[in-house]
């Protein structure tokens, strides 16, 4: 190295395996030891998970031991690790900034799992310019801003019931958004409830109550979210309800907008009479329509398969639960499920399983690529554990169809600025570390909105997204990202007051002061950089994300060909 | 061993940044040439960025931003454009405006950020090695580019264009978009062209003549941006040779 070593600037330099997310398929011990040649490092070391315990211990004790001044970790993805390291750095009394995080996981060896060693000289090049970066980090103060202790449900469904229930226990004052007419989203067209089969209109019937009887919250049915802007502790929301605009400003929003259900068209005759589904189903035992004696039931329709790969998880239990009922009512009918697996998680539900089978329903194993073949009052199914095909006569079929996205799930992503996943239900921040957060701040998620779930775990992540939004609520003051726009002392004299800056700032951040000089007031400034790339004369500096910083970075990567 | 080129990607953190870790998530396969820079919003790539990895000899920088409407901050994205649209226009003149990309992919377009920077690099690939690691004449160019789209004109026509076109001006009228382009081109086209003069008679003072062989373009041309210049006081006339006069660089343009 010709460049001249800086004496003041020490980083240690952190390579994580990630277990073998990451030590599976390059060598980290190497890795760590190649980032001891780059300029400034004073150390380097590889953990095994430098997010556990252990490697955070390690983090601070090499800070201590080798008195650094930056830290890099080479690891997963800033998006869900970065407070966690900045914390870590913070303890042992750096200031957070100077922490500085490499992807060497999602963007690296995660994609390039066949490429090992091209993956290798990747997280090299990363490593060198997260290096080159640390290198040039400046120590930032925080910013507070004000957080308005109002929150905001999506959905009346039992999640977002839930939640609302709880925040406004809390003192908050709560705003519940529903679309249809009445509140309990799905729950309203269900009968009994597994596992104890209480009266599903008895249940929100009690729920309702209690939301009425909550003093801080406000319901608005046959509402719409109409457009979303703000941040944090200052979301400004307008509803549309019945053609008027109410417009509300809250500190926290929860998505609770659960899911749709599947309909079988085309599928094992589904005709809504003999061929129906579990919801229909539902419908007809509350009326006491049912007189078939021979039910069949088809687990999997429409899921786990090709098109739509992941298995809706309530299926298994609501089938168990409606046989059961049928059951009750007339002990000599025949139910058969014809099932691709049975998944009764819990000794709850595995207790109803065995329960059903006492009962004497019958259960047959299909597989997806011999699939029954529905006739007029025949099944054809291929008996896996027979080895042949046999026929079941049946006067009623139904189908165990999964719950889906809704489709209006990417109009409200847009306005949220939140993700969705491939199959379009909302994706959280983080499946393990932050299950109920989004990655944008203030903003949580619970519920089917997230992943087809069942009440118990709908009551238990609306009670969860309670408690993370009332994290926020209850605070009259947040810290917010540092990584603001201003206009260094040393480069006043470079603005010559062309004023672009004011009029393409999107937050209204950028002012001329009384003495006629341009000011960005730091509350207001949301970081997006806009300024500092655009600003005629190069006078506005964007922190933690300044001109020396990325610069630094494009030369570390230097146009090496790559091997 | 065939040629694999170094691409160098400026993400947003919230979109792009997000979509490119989805593709991690869902273990999507792409070529492993790009190395990613977050910023925090596509808006804040400062043209800068994009010369300076040029000149290094970076052989395809891509700039990927939230779709339209849906950046973090609202308008960022917008800007972004406006400044790839410039780079374009300038790149253009020395070939080189198909090393340079401007896509939007959002948090949940994991697949999209995989196929864009697999159909990127590929696209890199095929054009080979960039010219301006080896070509001495071409990275003059490019320096008079830089120059130019670094001038206090250019950047203030791309930092009020969606002003321009979008509200009113001081005259109360909204200048329709092709016009603007006019003006637009116009000024890319004039700046590229002095800077060019500048930057040669930086190297040594030269005639009109000598000049408009070297851009190869008319002298009529050349005097016009010469009595532009010298009003700027970048150059002045030096000596006369014969009847032919001498201009220099000078440093206080
Ligand atoms: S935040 Fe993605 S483009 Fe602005």
């Amino acid at each position: 190295m010709t460049e001249k070593q800086d004496e003041d600037i020490r980083i240690g330099i952190f390579v994580c395996h990630c277990g073998t997310n990451i030590g599976g398929f390059v060598d980290c011990e190497q890795l760590a030891e190649y980032a001891t040649t780059l300029p400034n490092v004073a150390h380097s070391e590889h953990n095994l998970y430098t997010c556990s315990e252990t490697g955070l211990a390690a983090i601070r004790n090499a800070v201590k031991e080798h008195n650094l001044n930056r830290v890099v970790v080479a690891s997963c993805t800033p998006r869900t690790h970065e407070p966690l390291f900045r914390d870590c750095v913070q303890e042992v009394g750096l200031n957070p900034y100077l922490f500085n995080f490499v992807n060497i996981r999602d963007q690296c060896t995660w994609v390039h799992m066949k490429e090992t060693d091209a993956a290798f000289e990747k997280a090299k090049d990363l490593i060198k310019m997260g290096s080159a970066k640390a290198a040039k980090l400046e120590a930032l103060e925080r910013i507070v801003v004000d957080i308005n202790p109002i929150a905001l449900i999506i959905g009346g469904g039992i999640s977002g019931m839930n939640t609302a229930i709880s925040l406004s226990k809390q003192g908050f004052k709560t705003h519940l958004v529903e679309k249809e007419d009445k509140l309990g989203g799905r729950l309203k067209s269900l009968y009994k409830l597994f596992p104890n089969d209480q009266e599903a209109s008895a249940f929100l019937e009690d729920m309702t109550k209690k939301v009425e009887a909550s003093k801080n919250l406000t319901v608005y049915t046959s509402s719409k979210i109409k457009s979303i802007e703000g941040f944090i502790g200052n979301y400004n929301v307008e509803i549309e309800q019945n053609g008027d605009i109410i417009s509300l400003n809250v500190g926290a929003i929860i998505v609770a907008v659960g899911a749709s259900v599947f309909e079988p068209t085309n599928l094992f005759g589904y005709d809504g009479e003999k061929s129906i589904t579990q919801l229909e189903l539902e419908n007809k035992l509350k009326n006491n329509e049912v007189d078939a004696n021979n039910i069949v039931m088809i687990q999997c329709v429409g899921a786990r398969n090709e098109e739509r790969v992941y298995c809706s998880s309530i299926c298994c239990m609501t089938a168990l639960k409606n046989a059961l009922i049928i059951k009750e009512f007339n002990p000599d009918a025949h139910v058969t499920i014809l099932f691709r697996d049975i998944y009764t998680p819990g000794i709850q539900y595995e207790q109803y399983f065995k329960k059903a089978r006492k009962a004497g329903v019958l259960f047959i194993k299909y597989t997806l690529e011999k699939l029954p073949l529905v006739d007029k009052n025949e099944i054809k199914v291929f008996n896996e554990y027979l080895g042949e095909e046999i026929l079941i006569p049946y006067d009623l079929l139904v189908l165990s169809t999964p719950l889906i996205a809704n489709n209006d799930n990417s109009d409200l992503a847009q306005m949220l600025k939140v993700p969705l996943e491939e199959n379009n239900f909302f994706l959280e921040a983080h499946v393990k570390l932050r299950p109920i957060d989004f990655a944008t701040d203030g903003i949580y998620i619970c519920g089917s909105a997230k992943w087809p779930v069942d009440i118990t775990e709908s009551t238990t992540q609306g009670l969860a997204a309670a408690s993370r939004a009332s994290r926020i609520l209850s605070h009259e003051t947040i810290e917010v990202e540092s990584s603001t726009a201003y206009l260094p002392e040393w480069n006043k004299s470079l603005c010559k007051g062309c004023e672009v800056c004011i009029t393409i700032c999107p937050y209204n951040a950028i002012i001329k002061n009384e003495d006629d000089e341009i000011e960005i007031i730091q509350a207001l400034c949301k970081g997006c950089g806009t300024c500092g790339s655009t600003c005629t004369k190069h006078a506005i500096e964007i922190k933690h994300f300044n001109n020396e910083q990325i610069m630094a970075e494009i030369i570390a990567f230097g146009g090496k060909i790559i091997e | 061993m065939s040629y694999e080129p170094t691409i160098l990607g400026f993400l947003c953190n919230w979109c792009s940044y997000a979509g490119a870790d989805l593709a991690g998530v869902s273990r999507l396969q792409y070529p492993p040439n790009i190395r990613v820079i977050r910023v925090m919003c596509s808006g804040r790539v400062d043209p800068k960025f994009v010369f300076e990895a040029l000149k290094i000899g970076i052989d395809g920088i891509i700039v990927m931003g939230c779709h339209p409407g849906d950046c973090h901050y609202l308008e960022g994205n917008y800007e972004a454009e406006k400044k790839f649209n410039m780079l374009k226009k300038f790149l253009t003149f020395i070939n080189l405006d198909n090393r340079i990309r401007l896509e939007w992919v959002s948090a949940s377009e994991g697949m999209r950020f995989a196929e864009i920077v697999s159909e990127f690099t590929n696209s890199i690939k095929e054009l080979g090695p960039s010219p301006l690691k080896e070509d001495k004449d071409l990275l003059d160019k490019l320096e008079a580019i830089e120059m130019a789209a670094d001038s206090y004109r250019i950047r203030a026509l791309v930092g009020r264009e969606r002003t321009i076109i979008e509200s009113e001006n001081v005259y109360g009228e909204k200048v329709p978009q092709d016009k603007f382009d006019n003006i637009f081109n116009t000024a890319i086209y004039d700046e590229y062209m002095r800077c060019r003069i500048l930057l040669s008679l930086k190297k040594n003072s030269k005639s009109v003549k000598v000049l408009a062989s070297e851009l190869e373009i008319d002298p009529s041309e050349v005097l016009e941006h010469i009595l532009i210049l010298k009003g700027s006081n970048s150059i002045t006339m030096g000596e006369i040779e014969g009847i032919t006069p001498i201009y220099e660089y000078t440093m206080e343009g």
